[in-house]
């Protein structure tokens, strides 16, 4: 039987590591829960290649270092968020469209910068993250991203809502559906460059959406759907860590592996249209 | 053409014309809607009922004209086609009926003070009982219902509903008929794209006739006359990728108001005839007009 506590009892760093996973474990998911209603799960993995620019040419301007990369992801999401959000709304291109267009562009310039001078060992650095190396400066950004995504999440909870079912209905009553748009797009990109931090570029989305898809099969409403993906978040970073340390996995990918698992468990088992919930089948009602 | 502000209350079309890619679904619409109508906007599919409505919130820019308004924009309460809300995403039939009460608290004040008004529309729409449901496991008739209810809380001035009966049962749409009637009683404007003409002769008082081109526009039972839905069908439908420029100038108007009815009427002088049938015709004539 393994030890799951005695890890992050002995060893600071996997106690910094939790801390880490934990702050991104309650900031992520609930944007990724908006992301999976409004049909943009696929959105943020796009947006995610789209951080790479940015944080290669803080990482060739200032090598490993947190503020320059984090700035340059930060600046390279935003900017490709918005550039694909002005495209949508004055040409004919969807939204999906000019976002693959833009990130395509922006990974591309990435990979570019990146090969121009790091090693290989560089780019899987920034691809497979440091989680085991968080320092203060990473653990407070950690922190500062989850306590903002947390009160702009509740500060445009109202209108994001309303933008998601009926956006006409939006407009006629409110302008603020465009600016809610965008913040709730900078909430996405944040998250990410957080992420990336944590868990690299390549996984910082699973952490975002692979809860939020789980709990799809848990939660009916809204009002349960962003805990309970909190929930498993914070599950699936507490196992993928600790299952790293004893089997000595790379950290990242044990982390979404993890998460992954839970979203197969919820899939067969999970009381909103789990699997074996449907082979058992229970007799219909009577109105 | 009279321009200036509209009296208040009042929406005045001047020349207005609404469209798509430069091409006009709505074309040179010159007329008022006044405080109070009950105006029901008929014509075939395609004549541009739904623009017309989406250019009177101001969600669609006018290609030329205009549209004054004797209110803010955002005044004007709206219910667009039911298929234009995505009924999927996991929200209460309380929570969609609360979105109504915006103007009144915006995005952050709290919705508790106004639980029994919520309470009251959903009463008057009979949909008691339902509050907890999500929206995506309510009927087409619930769900309109629901809209409805969302209508009431806006306790808007003018109200515009767009096809608000397609897709509901008989007794659904007697029940929102009453309510809209007691809208009208209370003084509101309201203004709704209709298809069944037995309903708007049997509802409402006044009538617009659209076809791209308004037909006609007045009291309902002389603008629901075969003359004028024989020219309302051979007008619509009619998308031509090559048109010219519009010149804007009257005689071209008054060909398409005034041509002769030609041999199509009797194909259009009972109720249902309209809006199908006769595009070969329709398109070469429109041609000729357009040309």
């Amino acid at each position: 039987m393994i030890d799951l506590v005695a890890p992050f009892v002995e060893f600071g760093f996997m106690r910094r590591a939790l801390v880490g996973c934990l702050a991104l474990s309650i900031s992520a998911p609930p944007v990724g829960v908006f992301l999976m209603l409004r049909r943009m799960s696929l959105m943020s993995e796009a947006m995610s290649h789209a951080i790479l620019p940015g944080a290669a040419v803080g990482f060739l301007v200032a090598g490993l270092s947190l503020p320059a990369m984090t700035l340059g992801g930060l600046v390279a999401g935003l900017t490709v968020a918005l550039l694909a959000g002005l495209v949508t709304r004055s040409t004919v291109i969807r939204e999906d469209a000019s976002l693959a267009a833009f990130y395509l562009i922006s990974l591309a310039a990435g990979v570019l910068l990146v090969s121009l001078r790091g090693s290989q060992i560089d780019l899987l650095h920034i691809l497979f993250g440091t989680v085991l190396a968080l320092d203060d400066p990473a653990l407070l950004l950690l922190g500062g991203i989850a306590t903002a995504t947390l009160f702009g999440l509740a500060l445009i909870y109202r209108p994001l809502v309303m933008e998601c079912v009926d956006p006409l209905f939006l407009r006629t009553v409110s302008r603020s559906g465009g600016p809610v748009h965008y913040a709730f797009l900078g909430l996405v990109v944040m998250n990410l460059v957080g992420g990336f931090q944590a868990l690299g570029t390549l996984l910082a989305v699973g952490l975002m959406l692979l809860p939020a898809i789980a709990a799809r099969f848990w939660a009916r409403d809204l009002g349960t759907l962003i805990p309970a993906s909190m929930l498993i978040a914070v599950l699936a970073s507490f196992s993928g860590l600790s299952l790293s340390y004893h089997l000595d996995l790379p950290t990242g990918p044990a982390i979404v592996l993890a998460a992954g698992a839970l979203y197969l468990v919820s899939m067969l088992a999970g009381p909103r249209g789990g699997l074996l919930y449907r082979l058992v089948k229970p007799r219909h009602l009577e109105a | 053409m009279s321009a200036g502000a509209p009296t208040p209350g009042d929406i005045r079309l001047n020349c207005l014309t609404l469209g798509y890619d430069r091409h006009p679904a709505v074309h040179h619409l010159d007329g008022t809607i006044r405080r109070g109508d009950l105006l029901a906007l008929v014509g075939p599919n395609g004549a541009g009922k739904s623009t017309l409505l989406k250019g009177l919130i101001g969600d669609i820019p006018s290609l030329d004209g205009q549209i004054l308004r004797g209110m803010p924009a955002r005044t004007l309460a709206y219910l667009p086609q039911a298929d234009e809300i995505d009924r999927s995403f996991p929200l209460s039939v309380l929570d969609l009926a609360s979105m109504g009460l915006w103007r009144r608290s915006g995005a952050w004040r709290s919705l508790l003070g106004h639980r029994g008004a919520v309470q009251r529309a959903l009463e008057a729409v009979g949909l008691s009982g339902f509050e907890a449901r999500p929206i995506g496991t309510l009927s087409g008739g619930q769900f309109q219902r629901a809209l409805f209810a969302r209508l009431i809380l806006q306790d808007a001035q003018v109200i515009l509903l767009d096809e608000p009966f397609t897709g509901v049962d008989a007794r659904t749409t007697d029940d929102l008929i009453a309510l809209i009637r007691t809208w009208h009683g209370e003084g509101r404007t309201i203004v709704a794209a209709l298809h069944d003409l037995a309903q708007v002769r049997a509802h409402f008082p006044k009538t617009l006739l659209l076809a791209r081109e308004p037909v006609a526009w007045g009291a309902t039972a002389s603008v629901l006359s075969p003359q004028n839905l024989a020219r309302a069908t051979r007008l619509s439908e009619a998308w031509d990728e090559d048109a010219a420029i519009c010149a804007h100038d009257h005689a071209h108007a008054a060909a398409g108001l005034d041509a002769p009815g030609g041999g199509h009427d009797h194909a259009h002088a009972h109720e249902h005839g309209h809006g199908h049938g006769h595009h070969h015709s329709a398109s070469t004539e429109q041609r000729e007009t357009a040309a």
